[in-house]
């Protein structure tokens, strides 16, 4: 048999070429996390940069590989959330926005099926009781005529609702294809809408997932805990204007029909009667800011669209001299006299908040109220140190498996046992590039799991040397030695590999979280120690062989 | 010859049957043994399985477990328990402990409010104690960890099963999967005994047990095979020992350098992950065992087809370069 071509060994070595410098960033991990940022940063601002982002941007040479591992909550410390959005909440929505729309077309019918109402039931369904049955056909059609066709893959053309009749009553509930659409929006949108909560925030490579089909998997990295997490990203600010009735300091105030009775967010014991239909709500804000009054104190200032700032202005007009109140969640922020119309639908909220509040409050306004409710079934917080303490505790285990590897390989194996070590500091060093490239998660038990591929991926070269040494016991010179040492023990090398990777993709697919991440570095630390077990030790036995000229090997 | 460290003599003739009625029984009853106390025990299911929140604190003072209990005595917070942590990796002045609070009855997990009332009465009495970190889960995922866990696992073992189909004859699927059960179980058992914590990452552990021990199993399965094409008149039984004998070195080389890598884990890893180490630590044994004196036994009571080898020499095999 021939040596290995010479393409071959010029592909061997610039895939460890390759694999030793892009596995060097996570050597300066600190430094090229800079430079990444402060690049960042630069780019998005157009090439300029500020002082600090140069010294930054220079710590690392921007022509080697910047690429690096990601640190995993585990160890970079951060919060951890598993949301089941109460998809269900929406159907009562709807069904409370429908009922106007369905009392109003049976107004019209009114000669034919009498007074209606609506009857109690449960929140997704929608039930209203006719004094005079004999419309009930006539109530059923114009019922159907207020729903639209779904535009699904599978359901196009069915209607939106289904009204169905029960005695005396309509029972109207959502079609099964609207309610999947309405599942599949009403998760899309809460999806967007943490997202953007969470990156107003600020906080590096979050992890917003929908899992299943009514989970979010929210993960931020470098957040205090899981309650701060929950805080930003569950709290629906909902802005309305209302207008005021009247103030009072009695918590048992009966606030009369159609009215409510808030509390103040700042002046203790005082309560606002206000009229429970906004004159404006949250949902027509375009835009929010943190700014501040003419007194220099933090404020939010807003601004309408169209129909926001058409209505505001209608109601200013009309009602100069009077109170009205500014709500936020239930709260009255402030009720301040209308001292003037406000044409252009634009203004200024001030209260008693300090710069953060208000910055915090122009961000929940701006990115709009959750469309349903969130349950938390998992909650984790990780302090940044505990993080710390696993990734040096992590790099003293490896460095030291490391070394006694390599000690007892070359006690083992003499100078084979050096060779194989050095497919071993390649394969860690592929390992770590690919787990860069591919932009991978390094979590605690994926260290582990390098930490394991170590012990496992000389296993190769032992069946080798094993092999040679037969051959060599049976009479074999030292080129055919090797050779049948290889190919001899590929079949074996093959079997237990495979085996090897199905675990771990069987870890991959049904896994979650931590299991995962150790099953990426097991599954890839397999293929590495094949490829450097087999065809960088050979090809550093054949550079030897060749070298030397041994007559014989002593393995 | 250069001097080699050897573990195992360049040629051994030991009889891997010769005790086999007594190796096999006390496999058999390992097992037995790990199946009752799994059912009897239990086992020391963490947040994962079973819900619940867990603490860790960390402080500079001594931790006083009596005290702790004392502080949350007052506070409506379920089931708790208070587990001192101890690590030759903390510091001189590092003192861990983890707390565990089940959920009470009808609450989907521990709320907000409990917590944050069981960190207000540990630092009343320790200023200094700080929380690395704080876990909750709910039943209802932990429900479901519980069920794709045991998925995992079953799927793994299905998997190999297969593959070991495929490659060799159905008896050596039998013997590998009767093997890797073994050493699940009797590692399960062993969790069972200790009360160790057994989360989400021991199934990890047990899937690259699982891993391990088939990759060990195979590798003198192989073997077996090419001494089956080689010494056609040879009894299986004597076959066997020499195969396991020619490829002693390489199991005890490879359990030795996984083992090496194990332990240092084990020892400098820290406590976070030291329950999973500790399990494939337990699995590279086990593993090593079962390939020695399980697997082998059951194909050897099963019986292999020797009839039609000389007709398909090395089939489905990768390589078959040179041979």
């Amino acid at each position: 048999m021939e040596s290995m071509a010479l393409w071959k060994r010029v592909l061997i070595l610039l895939v460890c070429g390759w694999g030793v410098l892009a596995a060097v960033p996570n050597l300066f991990y600190a430094q090229v996390e800079r430079h990444n940022d402060a690049v960042i940063a630069i780019e998005a601002a157009g090439g300029t940069a500020t002082p600090e982002q140069t010294t930054a941007a220079a710590e690392w040479p921007g022509f080697l590989p910047s690429a690096l591992m990601n640190l995993g909550l585990d160890l970079r410390g951060g919060a951890h959330l598993l949301a089941e959005v109460q998809v269900e909440d929406v159907y009562k929505t709807r069904m409370d926005g429908l009922w106007p729309e369905v009392r109003d077309a049976l107004r019209d019918l009114r000669d034919q099926v009498g007074a209606v109402r609506r009857a109690p039931s449960p929140d997704d369904v929608l039930r209203v009781t006719l004094s005079n049955p004999e419309g009930m056909p006539a109530a059923l059609e114009a019922v159907r005529a207020l729903g639209s066709s779904v535009v699904t893959l599978t359901g196009v053309g069915e209607s939106t609702i289904d009204v169905t009749s029960e005695g005396n009553d309509i029972v109207v509930r959502l079609s099964e294809a609207e309610q999947q659409a309405t599942d599949q929006r009403t998760i899309q949108q809460s999806l967007e809408i943490i997202r953007r909560r969470v990156d107003e925030a600020g906080t590096r490579e979050p992890t917003i997932q929908r899992q299943g089909t009514d989970r979010i998997l929210i993960q931020v990295p470098g957040i205090g805990s899981a309650q701060e997490l929950k805080a930003l990203i569950g709290q629906t600010a909902q802005l309305t204007f209302n207008a005021v009735i009247s103030r009072t300091t009695d918590a048992g105030a009966s606030p009369g029909p159609r009215n409510v009775l808030l509390p103040s967010m700042d002046e203790e014991g005082v309560y606002y009667i206000v009229e429970q239909t906004p004159v404006v709500s949250g949902e027509d804000l375009v835009d929010a800011q943190p700014s501040f009054d003419q007194n220099g104190q933090p404020a939010v200032s807003f601004r309408f669209d169209t129909t926001g700032a058409r209505a505001f202005g209608d109601y200013t007009a009309a009602n100069i001299g009077a109170p009205f109140a500014i709500v936020l969640d239930d709260e009255v922020i402030s009720a301040p006299v209308i001292q003037s119309h406000i044409p252009g639908g634009s203004g200024i909220i001030t209260g008693n908040f300090d710069v953060e509040e208000s910055t915090r409050l122009a961000v929940l306004l701006r990115a709009g109220a959750l469309p349903a409710e969130m349950t938390f079934l998992e909650e984790r917080t990780i302090g940044p140190e505990l993080g710390q303490d696993s990734i040096d505790a992590g790099r003293t285990a490896a460095l030291i498996g490391m070394v006694a590897v390599a000690v007892y390989m070359i006690a083992c194996y003499g100078m084979f046992g050096l060779f194989a070590n050095i497919a071993l500091a390649v394969n860690i060093a592929l390992l770590m590039a690919i787990l860069s490239a591919i932009g991978a998660t390094l979590t605690l038990p994926g260290i582990a799991g390098i930490v394991l591929t170590m012990g496992m991926a000389v296993d190769a070269n032992v069946l080798i040397f094993e092999r040679m040494r037969e051959e060599l016991r049976a009479g074999a010179n030292a080129r055919r030695a090797m050779e049948q040492g290889f190919d001899r023990a590929f079949s074996a090398i093959m079997d237990s590999n495979v085996t090897g990777l199905l675990t771990a993709v069987i870890m991959f697919w049904l896994g979650s979280g931590p299991v995962r991440g150790f099953a990426v570095t097991l599954g890839l630390g397999i293929i590495t120690s094949m490829f450097t077990a087999v065809y960088v030790t050979r090809l550093i036995v054949e550079t030897y062989i060749d070298w030397k000229r041994p007559k014989t090997l002593v393995v | 010859m250069a001097w080699r460290l050897r573990l195992v003599p360049e040629t051994t003739n030991i009889n891997f049957f010769a005790i086999q009625w007594v190796t096999f029984g006390s496999s058999i009853f390992a097992m037995v043994a790990s199946l009752v106390l799994i059912f009897t025990m239990g086992l020391n299911f963490g947040i994962d399985f079973r819900g619940g929140t867990t603490i860790r604190t960390e402080s500079t003072v001594a931790v006083d477990v009596a005290d702790y209990r004392e502080a949350l005595s007052g506070i409506d917070a379920g089931d708790v328990s208070i587990t001192q942590v101890f690590d030759p990796s903390f510091r001189e002045d590092q003192h861990v402990a983890m707390i565990r609070l089940s959920a009470r009855e009808g609450e989907e997990s521990v709320t907000p409010e409990v917590i944050a009332e069981v960190e207000a009465a540990l630092q009343t009495i320790d200023p200094a104690i700080t929380f690395p970190s704080v876990e909750s889960v709910g039943p209802k995922v932990s429900q479901e960890l519980i069920t794709s866990a045991l998925l995992a696992v079953l799927a793994g073992a299905i998997g190999i099963l297969a593959y070991v189909w495929v490659r060799f004859e159905w008896q050596f699927a039998v013997g590998t999967v009767a093997a890797l059960i073994h050493d699940v179980l009797v590692t399960v058992g062993i969790f069972a005994l200790f009360q160790i914590k057994f989360d989400l990452t021991i199934v990890a552990a047990l899937l690259t047990i699982l891993g391990y021990s088939v990759n060990d199993t195979v590798v003198i399965f192989d073997r077996l095979r090419e001494n089956l094409a080689k010494y056609k008149q040879m009894p299986l039984r004597e076959m066997m020992n020499l195969t396991a004998n020619e490829t002693l070195s390489r199991t005890i080389m490879t359990a030795s350098t996984t083992f090496i890598s194990l332990s240092v884990l084990f020892i400098f890893g820290g406590d976070v992950i030291r329950g999973f180490v500790f399990a494939m630590l337990l699995g590279v044994v086990l593993g090593t065992y079962s390939t020695l004196y399980m697997a082998k036994n059951i194909v050897l009571m099963l019986g292999v087809d020797r009839s039609d080898k000389t007709k398909k020499p090395g089939s489905g095999e990768f390589a078959n370069v040179d041979a």
